[in-house]
């Protein structure tokens, strides 16, 4: 059983740290998209689309490139802050996050935009500054969406592969994650683990798609708020 | 209330540009801005407000300057007291009638209130028949709830001025009478100046005192950009 807990909790922190992330990031890039109108915002907008698109394996390399050892940043974040993301648990943080972030902040961005602006005038007219205009009324009518986002960044993190093997490797019990068990499994012809990482893995991801739909669809009145 | 306003706003709707230009000196407390729709009433109001930030001009409200371009003046929304009704009443759908009507003097975090703020709310929802549905939503409540809730909401705030957009456009015509009715007893009995946009002339004779009539952009009544009475306006009304 350990053999197919290990990978799973890790996968957990793993995805979890990675929601966070690129949860913080989606909603600050979502808001910005959103609300500023500035040059070259489609091609900000694309670029923070891609790695939607792109191979995982393209964006492991990409990562690979910029943080090891032999690229300055990477010797830079060693040596100031101890942080080396190649071969660790962090690094499979780093793939997920980047892997995950698109749909955050696609969700956030539609969010925001679907803020009726006359509800936030309506803040400035009772006396609400800019912050108090985001956090009373433009947060807590997009947060469902916000919150629908997340839940499929972490559904994605879960299930990140390609751009992890590149970044953190496959090391049992470090950074080896669930879908990576799973293929080590099967090459092993170790079935009934395999089966069973393979039924947790679906399982987790059919019931987060589910909450994620629920979180977009309830209405005001039957939600109890603060 | 003293009016100097002098503004002028270019802006793009649907690819083509509308020039809005509006001048007036007015005194009085209970003024419309009267015009079909697409004259640019909306427009001023939201400039009068400081939703919109006007091209260039000047707004000086009782000796206040809240802008002027030239000296480049402009106070934010926040800091020139105004309550704004809007048309479709912009209640927050994620909030209770009563929450909607304590938005304005909640502290720190959503639903902290001190205990006068607390009295202050609750009067206001006796005054305008909201204690029954305190606790619903806006999507549970009839148009003219909704519109006595945007209502109670603005002078929750203590506005030295309320602007309303159309505040009865979305209501049916009996309603409509009656609320009119109750927009001239607020307005007598908070004390507040009023400007609201209407193109009803019936709204012109019992809510308004001074009419500023608004077409393409201008200001239209009178010769020299002088504005009438209500009473005085009506034959002309009456052609349009």
């Amino acid at each position: 059983m350990s053999e197919a807990l290990v990978p799973m909790l890790l996968t957990l922190k793993v995805a979890a740290w990675a929601t966070l992330i690129a949860g913080a990031l989606g909603v600050a890039a979502g808001l910005l998209l959103a609300k500023v109108r500035f040059a070259g915002r489609d091609v900000v907008d694309a670029l923070l689309l891609l790695p939607m698109v792109l191979p995982p394996t393209v964006l492991g390399y990409y990562l690979l490139v910029a943080f090891g050892r032999q690229s300055a940043f990477g010797h830079w974040l060693e040596s100031t802050l101890g942080i080396d993301l190649i071969f660790t648990w962090q690094g499979a943080v780093a793939a997920s996050s980047i892997v995950a972030f698109p749909l955050v902040f696609k969700a956030a961005r539609a969010a925001f935009e679907a803020v009726d602006p006359n509800l936030e005038n309506a803040g400035r007219t009772l006396g609400y500054n800019e912050w108090t205009v985001f956090t009373r009324v433009t947060f807590p009518l997009a947060w469902r969406g916000i919150a629908a986002g997340a839940m499929l960044a972490f559904a994605r993190a879960i299930g990140e592969f390609g751009a992890t093997l590149m970044v953190a490797g496959n090391i049992p019990g470090r950074t080896q994650t669930m879908s990576i068990a799973i293929y080590e499994a099967v090459h092993a012809g170790n079935d009934a683990l395999a089966n069973t990482l393979v039924l947790i893995a679906s399982a987790v991801c059919v019931a987060l798609l589910v909450a994620a739909s629920f979180a977009v669809r309830r209405g005001y009145a039957r939600l109890s708020p603060i | 209330m003293h009016f100097d306003v002098d503004i002028a706003k270019r802006v793009t709707a649907q690819g083509r540009p509308f020039d809005l230009a509006v001048r007036f000196v007015l005194d009085s407390d209970r003024i419309a801005l009267y015009g079909p729709s697409g004259a640019g009433k909306s427009l001023t109001l939201a400039i009068l407000a400081g939703l919109v930030r006007p091209d260039r001009g000047r707004i000086v409200i009782d000796g206040e300057v809240w802008f002027d371009s030239m000296y480049r003046v402009n106070r934010p929304t926040r800091q020139r007291h105004v309550g704004f009704v809007f048309q479709d009443y912009a209640l927050f759908p994620h909030r209770t009638v009563e929450q909607n009507v304590a938005a304005a003097s909640e502290r720190w975090y959503p639903g902290a209130r001190d205990a006068i703020a607390q009295a202050e709310v609750a009067q206001l929802l006796d005054a305008f028949a909201l204690d029954d549905v305190r606790k619903s939503y806006p999507e549970q409540l009839s148009g003219g709830q909704r519109q006595r809730t945007a209502l109670a909401r603005a002078l929750a705030a203590k506005p030295k001025l309320l602007l309303l957009d159309e505040p009865f456009s979305a209501l049916d015509a009996a309603l409509r009478a009656r609320l009119r009715a109750e927009l001239v007893a607020v307005q007598r009995r908070f004390g507040v100046p009023i400007v609201i946009i209407t193109h009803d002339p019936d709204d012109l004779v019992q809510c308004a005192e001074r009419v500023v009539t608004l077409h393409d952009g201008k200001v239209i009544a009178g010769e020299n950009e002088r504005t009438g009475t209500a009473a005085a306006l009506l034959p002309h009304l009456a052609l349009a």
